[in-house]
């Protein structure tokens, strides 16, 4: 997901009767669907699971902002490029919504930046693929937004506080971003015989990666099932995925356009679709920085951070010494 | 110079009279600055016609560890609610 493969540092997800006092009456409140809030007691473990994966969710939302970037000023009209401009400017916003949620937890936003310009904390896979036409970026908002909202949607119920109303806030402008894409889709499916190839060929190169925003399959995992414990994580990779198929494959239909999986089909006694697994040796190979735009993905976000430099600093000096200025008058 | 812009609470007053609101928090070098960017981060679709910032130091939280002691007084006192008098159906609507 926007957040994939998020570790615990646990071996065995215990049950009541291992815990300490403290732990076993943290895990009854989440267990009652209480929310925790940062002045709470909390495991360690929890703590540090939540920072790497909201900072982790964090960085994607401030990421993903690149590959649409790279259309705001090719967009065919004036409107889409104020769409695409807002849309934008939203996935910024979400950023900092969860960055802060972050900071609540005893990290800064600046650690957390620094620690992803060091290559010690991720971003989701997805934002590694290019946005070649602007079919794209129908297909981005379509695909990966709705991917997104899959995972997110679930979040809002999170056990942690801060994360939990940052999701509630992110889902309610979520859906404009999804509607967007598929506008554009419409559009492109619906137009002239070159246009309709752009949508089909943008379906063709996003669905994959699309899948794989889910991260594999976990189902043996203890990290997950230690976060599903914890309620920061709240449906299997699988399920989420299958989910997510279910709901697009008809949206798919709609537009005209082809699902590139030869052996997608709907199977009637589970009441859902069969469908193939992405490339998992191409989604290790991207997580590990060898996707299509790992590089120019990390060289602008540390350029965009070295650049403003300057910037945040003389703010800074000036608002210091505003300040001084005016204690001293008092 | 390695200085990180504050954190500043936000507050947010909706269209219809009603209390400002904690909506969440973000960084920046001082109060206009912050008033600025909370404009962009918390009411890009109307949600308010009015906003506060304050320095995230400066708020003082009461303990959480104390919240039982702190809200037992009011637990046994339900005769501050409405639903505690019985008024009869014939009385009509109050």
């Amino acid at each position: 997901m926007y957040a994939q493969m998020v570790k615990t540092d646990t071996t065995k997800v215990r049950d009541l009767s291992e815990m300490s006092a403290q732990e076993r009456a943290f895990q009854e409140r989440i267990d009652r669907g209480e929310k925790i809030e940062p002045t709470d007691w909390m495991p360690d473990g929890y703590r540090k699971t939540l920072i790497r994966q909201i900072g982790q969710h964090a960085h994607s939302e401030i990421v993903g902002q690149l590959p649409e970037g790279n259309w705001i000023t090719r967009a065919p009209t004036l409107e889409r490029k104020a769409i695409l401009l807002a849309k934008v400017q939203d996935e910024a916003g979400h950023g900092l919504y969860l960055y802060c949620a972050a900071e609540t937890l005893g990290v800064s936003r600046d650690e957390l930046i620094e620690l992803l310009h060091a290559g010690k904390m991720k971003y989701s896979s997805i934002f590694n693929y290019p946005t070649l036409t602007w079919a794209d970026i129908g297909a981005v908002g379509w695909l990966v937004d709705g991917a997104a909202i899959m995972n997110q949607v679930p979040l809002q119920r999170t056990s942690f506080g801060p994360y939990s109303r940052a999701m509630i806030r992110i889902c309610k402008e979520e859906s404009f971003h999804q509607r967007q894409g598929y506008d554009i889709m419409m559009k492109m499916a619906g137009g002239n015989e070159a246009q309709r190839r752009m949508a089909q060929d943008a379906l063709d190169r996003f669905w994959y990666p699309s899948l794989m925003m889910f991260g594999p399959s976990d189902k043996e995992s203890v990290h997950s099932a230690q976060s599903m414990a914890w309620k920061i994580k709240i449906n299997t990779n699988d399920e989420l995925r299958q989910k997510f198929v279910d709901q697009t494959v008809p949206q798919a239909q709609y537009l005209g356009l082809t699902v590139p999986d030869e052996h997608l089909k709907w199977n009637e006694d589970k009441g859902s679709y069969d469908f193939s697994e992405p490339d998992w040796n191409e989604f290790f190979e991207v997580l590990k920085g060898n996707g299509p735009c790992n590089r120019e993905r990390m060289e602008a976000r540390v350029k965009a951070w070295e650049d403003g430099e300057w910037v945040r600093d003389a703010l800074m000096a000036h608002a210091d010494k505003r300040e001084a200025s005016r204690t001293a008058a008092e | 110079m390695k200085k990180e812009w504050p954190l500043w609470e936000v507050f947010i007053r909706g269209q219809h009279g009603l209390n400002h609101r904690h909506v969440g928090s973000l960084h920046a070098p001082d109060a206009e600055m912050a008033i600025k960017n909370a404009r962009d981060v918390y009411t890009r679709r109307k949600e308010g016609v009015s906003i506060w910032v304050v320095p995230s130091a400066q708020i003082t939280a009461s303990d959480p560890g104390s919240k039982d002691a702190l809200f037992e007084p009011s637990v046994d006192k339900i005769y501050r609610h409405p639903s505690f008098y019985n008024i009869p159906d014939d009385v009509g609507k109050m």
